[in-house]
């Protein structure tokens, strides 16, 4: 794939060297989502049918604009412009100046209230489109998630999955692991290793009738350095 | 304008409309966090996919309006005027303004309906906080024939808009719009925002003043203060069923080159009121009872 081509735009806006951007927690699971997993392309952004992803975890979205970019939503000159006044790119993204961004996002636990109620609209609408959060270990620790977590299983939005990035962020930690905070509600769960790009592809596509599916993708916090 | 449902509450006719409109238009939903979840029963047996409650879950009520709203679809959410407005105060200002999405607010408690459930069941800083927010429509209806009109104006949109249902009303409605005058005066001019009306009038009965009257303060409406003003002169009370002074910047812009005089009214923001009772005690604690209302005027205009 076309890790090559992806570090080199991140290098645009980081102009850093490449540890940064393999160090980027979200790489892998984003690249699988965009080449292998959604039905979203830059000519489909408008499309009501098409499937949504949602950061919610909005915070260090380098590697969402690489490949976005990589992707054709974003004309990849505009990496450069990055964090400058004018740019449509930020630190964190807005859906209002980032094409094929389906939310802003910053401040963390507002994507899955999103995703669930955009699941229950296309639901509604009798649409058949995946909606896909990411979030992160860390930013599980906002209420607002487990809000968020009953509800989609009580309501089986079945188009609904929830990957969370877990890099060991969270300050108190996990006991137990993150799948079963999902699991107990009704969830399906899968944990796979956050840089294996059979396994989450095989996690997010797995069949999970009835309920929704959390893909905990785990990333190894020593990779940080 | 007759008053025809002298005897329904704001939030019969509220369910009511939203209930017929959900038989009309597909973009209609409903979001409750259990409170009047009840009500909309009908309802969600007719459109279970389009009225959703997420139980005691208000945070989530306004995500899932958020993405309702991302999907075309045209949410309306309703609780108690706290749980609404103040709890899920960051989902209002980010799962909705940032998103660039609208749903219609409809709230119910107003700033103290029924003061024996306490501080923690009273609302008076919702049109405040919302005004900290840009591109919200703010209703505070004053009478049950009022909500209507309101309401389905609002449901036919898409923008962002808070609908302040109460127990409390006036005898009778008025036309809703932009500022409707009640009486003509030549020494001053107050302005009354929704159930405030009928108190306003008793306090200025014999008093030589021009009454306003708002059943909908955001977007305020300046053009009509202005032509009061000019008529009335330059002293204004403005009296609002919520937090003291919520639309004195919005009169201070209406009357940026105007020298004038204001006295705001309303519920007090130097005091939390540790008490229970009536919503009546509660005016009269708060100024907004005929008597407070009249001392104001009188003490401005006179």
């Amino acid at each position: 794939m076309a890790t090559r081509e992806l570090a080199g735009l991140f290098e645009r806006m980081t102009g850093d060297e490449k540890h940064e951007w393999a160090a980027a927690s979200t790489v892998d699971v984003l690249w699988v989502l965009y080449d292998r997993v959604l039905d979203v392309r830059p000519a489909t952004v408008d499309d009501p049918d098409r499937d949504r992803f949602l950061l919610s975890k909005g915070h260090g979205p380098m590697a969402f604009y690489a490949v976005l970019a990589a992707k054709g939503f974003l004309d990849p000159d505009l990496l450069g412009t990055w964090t400058e006044f004018g740019s449509p790119l930020g630190q964190h993204p807005d859906r209002v100046l980032v094409p094929g961004a389906e939310i802003g996002s910053g401040s963390l636990g507002h994507g899955l209230g999103l995703g669930v109620g955009t699941a229950l609209g296309l639901r509604a609408q009798r649409r058949q489109s995946r909606v896909v959060v990411l979030l992160g270990d860390g930013e599980l620790d906002e209420g607002s998630n487990h809000e968020s977590i009953a509800l989609a299983a009580r309501l089986g939005l079945d188009r609904l999955t929830a990957v969370v990035v877990d890099n060991g962020s969270a300050s108190l930690g996990w006991p137990g692991g993150i799948a079963g905070r999902f699991a107990v509600e009704g969830w399906h769960t899968a944990t796979v290793d956050g840089r294996d790009h059979d396994a989450l592809y095989r996690a997010f596509t797995a069949e999970h009738p009835g309920r929704p599916s959390a893909v905990v993708a785990v990333i190894d916090p020593g990779e940080w350095g | 304008m007759t008053s025809q449902d002298t005897d329904r509450l704001m939030r019969e006719v509220f369910v009511d409309t939203v209930s017929a409109a959900l038989d009309r238009d597909p973009r209609i939903a409903v979001v409750t966090a259990d409170i009047s979840a009840a009500a909309f029963a009908a309802a969600r047996a007719r459109h279970p996919d389009r009225v959703i409650n997420v139980g005691i879950r208000e945070q989530a009520m306004i995500g899932v309006a958020g993405g309702l709203a991302l999907t075309g679809m045209r949410p309306v959410v309703h609780s108690y005027t706290p749980f609404l407005v103040e709890r899920p105060f960051e989902q209002l200002k980010l799962d909705l303004g940032h998103q660039d999405v609208g749903a219609v607010l409809a709230s119910i408690g107003g700033s103290y309906d029924d003061p024996v459930w306490g501080r923690t069941h009273q609302g008076p800083g919702d049109v405040a906080l919302l005004d900290t927010l840009p591109g919200w429509t703010v209703h505070v209806p004053g009478h049950p024939d009022e909500v209507e009109p309101l309401l389905r104006a609002a449901l036919a949109g898409d923008d962002r808009v808070y609908l302040r249902l109460s127990s409390r009303r006036n005898r009778e409605a008025h036309p809703t719009g932009g500022f409707t005058l009640v009486r003509p005066g030549r020494g001053g001019v107050v302005l009354a925002v929704g159930p405030t009306l009928d108190a306003v009038l008793e306090a200025v009965a014999g008093l030589d003043v021009t009454v306003l009257y708002a059943s909908t303060v955001r977007p305020f409406d300046r053009a009509g203060l202005r032509a009061a003003v000019a008529a009335a002169g330059p002293e204004v009370v403005l009296v609002e069923p919520y937090l003291a002074g919520t639309s004195a910047h919005e009169v201070a812009e209406a009357l940026a080159d105007v020298p004038h005089r204001l006295r705001a009214l309303g519920v007090r923001r130097d005091v939390e009121v540790r008490a229970y009772g009536t919503a009546a005690d509660h005016d009269a604690v708060h100024g907004l009872d005929a008597a407070g209302i009249a001392a104001a005027v009188r003490a401005l205009t006179g």
